[in-house]
């Protein structure tokens, strides 16, 4: 379930978020926010609560389908529980992180 | 396109050889001939020693399925008259062990297929006397689809999962648990749950999504599959939160 | 049917065919999908960009534009159109294959795969606008 949701989410935000972030601002497409602006839209509890949604949600998604191909998909059974501690670890350890980051926005 | 097509026949006589290897004969091409219509001229006109099985011939036994040019078909659906000039590969149903030639061994499917109890169970049976068990044509269409199922594994054969490891229980043995978890007459999900919600049960499928393409019968093995992925994870769930009031 | 077979003249051996580890290349919808699945390492890249984005902030407004900068250096930027290649490859795909999966009952008929597919895509202009007026104001 934590799967699918994270698929949702990635699904419904990040292409916005990437063509934003990652293309129009960099690019000078789009103005890019203020300090300011962002600043206090980052700040705003519901921000994130959303942010850290994402970021939970899609790295857990990344563990159990990288694991699963690797798996799968190029037959590196014999690794599996070493496969499965550094995916699932990671998602957790990124989700603790993006909790710490999104805690620390002034 | 003329009135002769070249196909390839893989072969595999365990008696006198370890590996398969590729017979090619010319067979007529009428426009109305299938790969079935080209096998049984082989086997009764050029070559009699030609082992594979077919039955009904049009498409509802699901005994005919072999790999043709790369692709899990029914070769009494399939038209010589798609492939132009030929060549056409003909080799055994991928993904299952070849006992001879193009005949394989069903044996896994089989018990595979048993395991996930394909039958209405009752707890309690109702008494002749008070009549049929009554079902609307809406409860019906909820599980039609998957009772289409013949049989014919090009699901398996396509599948990548199953090949890569064969403990997988399957696409059809879960399209065919579902036509019964889904028939409002069945009383037995739960036991069928305990089979499927294994590693090698329904987690194991990664929803490539092949089956559903191959699939003569439009069953749609893959969303069967997924949709009991949802309920097996809210049933999961409920028994976490509420292990005696589920 | 015995599960041991003794390999004589009337117990011939099978023929196992072992699967290529390169089996995801033999057929472009195995590639499709292995393609489909790689799509969440740019998932994964994405949370780390936006976290990066997010401490950049909480650090100065030198840093925030230190960090616009920086993503406009062409090797980030050339990062950022794969990931956005991939990332939108996912969003069809899993969109593709929610009608599959969800079978949603309103009243006593089934709705239709496609107007399933068709919300979900709603649903992503929705956020995506919701995300523009947030940050741009618009």
């Amino acid at each position: 379930m934590l799967f699918s949701a994270g698929g949702v989410v990635s699904a419904l935000l990040m292409p916005i978020l990437l063509v934003l972030f990652g293309l129009a601002f960099p690019l000078g497409w789009l103005q890019p926010p203020s300090y300011e602006h962002l600043r206090a839209v980052l700040s705003h509890p519901l921000t994130r609560l959303v942010l850290f949604g994402l970021c939970m949600l899609s790295l857990f998604h990344w563990a159990h389908r990288f694991r699963h191909t690797l798996y799968d998909g190029l037959q590196i059974k014999h690794l599996n529980e070493v496969i499965a501690a550094l995916c699932y670890g990671g998602a957790i350890v990124g989700s603790a992180t993006a909790a710490y980051l999104l805690w620390q926005v002034p | 396109m003329g009135d002769r097509i070249t196909l390839q026949i893989a072969r595999y006589r365990p008696e006198q050889e370890s590996e398969a290897t590729f017979d090619e004969y010319e067979v007529p091409c009428p426009k109305e001939w299938v790969v079935l219509d080209g096998l049984n001229h082989i086997k009764d006109r050029i070559d009699g020693t030609l082992s594979y099985r077919w039955s009904c011939r049009m498409g509802i036994c699901g005994s005919c399925g072999m790999t043709v040019n790369g692709e899990p078909k029914l070769t009494c659906a399939t038209f010589l008259s798609d492939y132009g000039s030929g060549p056409v590969r003909v080799e055994p149903l991928r993904n299952f062990p070849v006992i001879r030639d193009l005949v394989v061994d069903i044996g896994d499917f089989m018990r595979k297929l048993v395991s996930v109890k394909p039958w209405i169970v009752r707890q309690t049976e109702k008494p002749l006397s008070e009549g049929e068990y009554l079902q609307t044509p809406e409860e019906l269409d909820d599980y039609k689809q998957f009772s289409m199922c013949i049989n014919c594994m090009l699901c398996y054969a396509a599948c990548p999962i199953y090949g890569l490891d064969p403990k997988f229980i399957g696409p059809a043995a879960i399209a065919l648990a579902q036509r019964y978890n889904l028939d409002n007459r069945d009383e037995g999900a739960s036991e069928r749950m305990d089979v499927l919600s294994q590693h090698e049960g329904i987690w194991g499928c990664t929803f490539v999504g092949e089956c559903t393409k191959v699939c003569p019968k439009n069953v749609d093995p893959a969303g069967a599959i997924q949709r009991y992925k949802l309920s097996a994870a809210l049933e999961s769930m409920k028994t976490f939160f509420m292990p005696r009031g589920a | 049917m015995s599960e041991t077979h003794a390999y004589t003249d009337y117990h011939p051996r099978w023929l196992r065919r072992p699967v290529s580890t390169y089996w995801w290349l033999h057929q472009r919808s195995y590639f499709v999908f292995i393609l489909r699945e790689a799509s969440c390492i740019f998932v994964a890249w994405v949370v780390v960009y936006l976290l990066m984005l997010v401490r950049s902030v909480s650090e100065s407004e030198v840093s925030y534009l230190q960090f616009l900068r920086w993503s406009a250096s062409p090797l980030v930027l050339l990062l950022n159109l794969v990931s956005l290649f991939f990332i939108v490859f996912h969003t069809i795909t899993f969109f593709q294959a929610a009608p599959q999966a969800m079978v949603v009952h309103v009243g006593g008929s089934r709705v239709p795969g496609r107007l399933v597919g068709i919300a979900h895509y709603a649903g992503l202009v929705a956020a995506s606008g919701a995300v523009v007026w947030v940050l741009l104001g618009v």
